[in-house]
């Protein structure tokens, strides 16, 4: 499923490019995005770190991303692993891939930030993809510093 | 360096910044205030319902398990067999009739007793504990718990300890009660590690004045204004907080004179998606926002319908961990815990209105290792006797953090303010 891979593909680039309005618009409008934890995901407990539940939310935190808020200056680099293809239902794609985020400082300093898993469901029509949910749950249940730029 | 302070002024308008980087003033406090008489937040008592329930937390850098026995009433012990040193419990919650070590499989009670442990009388006669080796008296040191409204605190040192009601004051246990009127449910936890030292957190919660101006969030979308109703209000000793303020009580134009910076985006910036900001107001008192701190390391969290509870769990001289638990009401029905979830965005280490700290506090610890024998000035709202004020442009409870700090830690200036 080479647009899956494509469309992933683009996800972290996009992220990683700072084109966070580009990464908005490889998802559908009745979306949903989330951030959770692999600690809160095995006690069945539902917080969320982030959690937009359309793209009108996910635009809300880029422009305030961009005009708002101040964090940690930083470059984020995504690394995304094969993906793990469950099903499709009605054009609906469900598919896992394994992430690894490291950010790096203006100075050149680099850590892991955060490793994880999507959880994707993507609408394919015709030769496009568009994401229809991602739920990121991070192992890395302890946020370094803070969580600004999404994953 | 010698764990002395020379205070520039008594009344701790001048704080140095040392006091964030010594290595032997932080052993000092794990003794003198976590290990000491200060009462120290545990956890939420609805996270452990059932007999047998037990967690494991932090008192600072002493690793404790909180549990509930068999006939319903609540222990806390150090996390650390009394054998070996190691620890206890490894995972983060359970439930047991008795915990047991992992390396010689010594056995504990939920009292935190030791219980039994194997070849005690040897084998066939050989090896095993002297005979008058006593299993009480190598026990792990206990904490003594209280429960306020359900919000678990603990010390180990109980006899210095005021008791609890005293020690949070009318303002603790009425705040508490306010937060947990009723039965809770654990929507869960989220975790952030900042670098820096774990008393700029603490600083951070009594200080009213940076809430607005390093939150942009706050004043672009009107959830917080210093230009609202509201205030700091303190215990009779200084030492807890609550930052505080009343929805919807200024007006766009009072904003706009305050804020001349950002006057510009109020009318420009608007929320495609308005429900992030929705308020149910769920209390008698109409507040929006409101943020008690329990000294030393305990805080609940109110920023509209988002509700929780956060431990700092300091992480070495130069780094500590912010806890944060999120929790909904028993009775809300699904559509209200949904709507909590949402405005879980405007908190944690994601938060639309907490992200900033974070960088705060790290920005503040990178650039005063170096700084010498200087001093961070501390004088928004004046330098008069600490009291409660009916306005947020101050930093007058960031004061009495100190004073208290620096009397627990035996290291008050002559004539220092309470």
């Amino acid at each position: 499923m080479k647009v899956l891979y494509d469309l992933m593909a683009e996800y972290g680039m996009a992220l990683d490019e700072d084109r966070l309005e580009d990464w908005v618009e490889l998802f559908e409008e009745a979306c949903d995005y989330r951030v959770v934890t692999r600690e809160n995901v095995e006690q069945n407990l539902p917080n969320v770190l982030m959690w937009c539940d359309n793209k009108n939310m996910l635009r809300d935190r880029v422009e305030s991303y961009r005009n708002v808020n101040l964090y940690n200056p930083h470059y984020d680099r995504h690394v995304i692993g094969p993906l793990r293809i469950a099903g499709e239902k009605a054009n609906v794609w469900s598919f896992d891939a394994s992430y690894s985020l490291f950010q790096t400082d203006l100075e050149g300093n680099t850590r892991i930030f955060s490793v994880g898993r999507y959880r994707v469901e993507a609408r394919l029509a015709g030769d496009a993809a568009k994401l229809k949910s991602v739920m990121v749950i991070a192992d890395t249940g302890t946020v370094p510093s803070l969580l600004a730029t999404p994953i | 360096m010698e764990a002395k302070i020379d205070w520039p002024r008594n009344d701790y308008s001048r704080v140095p910044f040392r006091l964030h980087h010594d290595p032997a003033l932080y052993e000092l406090e794990m003794e003198r205030i976590f290990r000491g008489p200060a009462w120290s937040f545990l956890c939420l008592e609805a996270e452990i319902p059932n007999p047998g329930d037990y967690r494991t937390t932090w008192v600072g850098d002493t690793p404790v398990i909180v549990s509930r026995d068999k006939e319903g009433a609540i222990h806390a012990f150090v996390n650390r067999c009394s054998h070996r040193g190691a620890m206890i419990v490894r995972n983060l919650r359970g439930n047991a009739e008795r915990l047991v070590c992992l390396y010689h499989r010594w056995c504990y009670s939920s009292a935190g007793e030791l219980t039994g442990l194997p070849f005690r009388k040897g084998l066939k006669g050989e090896g095993g504990m002297p005979a008058d080796f006593d299993m009480r008296a190598v026990s792990p040191r206990k904490l003594k718990v209280e429960n306020c409204s359900g919000m678990l605190f603990g010390t180990f040192q109980p006899e210095r300890a005021e008791p609890l009601d005293k020690y949070l004051g009318e303002f603790g246990t009425g705040i508490i009660k306010r937060f947990l009127s009723k039965p809770i449910r654990i929507l869960g936890y989220s975790r952030q590690r900042i670098a820096g030292n774990w008393k700029l957190y603490a600083e951070n919660l009594r200080d009213t004045y940076h809430a607005s101006l390093l939150h942009e969030f706050f004043v672009t979308y009107g959830v917080d204004r210093a230009t609202q109703k509201g205030g700091v209000k303190m215990d009779a000793r200084h030492r807890h907080n609550m930052n505080h303020a009343y929805a919807a009580s200024d007006s766009q134009e009072d904003a706009k004179a305050a804020y001349a910076d950002t006057a510009a985006r109020l009318d420009r910036m608007q929320l495609r998606d308005k429900k992030l900001l929705e308020f149910k107001n769920e209390y008698p008192d109409g507040m929006n926002l409101a943020a008690p701190t329990f000294f030393p390391n305990g805080l609940l969290i109110q920023i509209n319908n988002t509700i929780g509870a956060r431990q700092i769990r300091p992480k070495g001289v130069d780094a500590h961990e912010v806890f944060q638990t999120l929790f909904a009401y028993a009775d809300d029905d699904e559509a209200m815990v949904r709507h909590r979830l949402i405005s879980a965005n405007l908190v944690g280490p994601a938060g639309f209105v907490s992200m900033e700290d974070g960088e705060a506090i790290e920005v503040i610890q990178r650039a005063t290792a170096s700084a010498g024998d200087s001093s961070a000035v501390v004088e928004m709202g004046g330098r008069d006797p600490l009291r409660d004020l009916a306005h947020r442009v101050t930093e007058t409870p960031i004061r009495g953090f100190w004073s208290y700090w620096a009397e627990l830690m035996g290291m008050e200036p002559a004539g220092g303010i309470k």
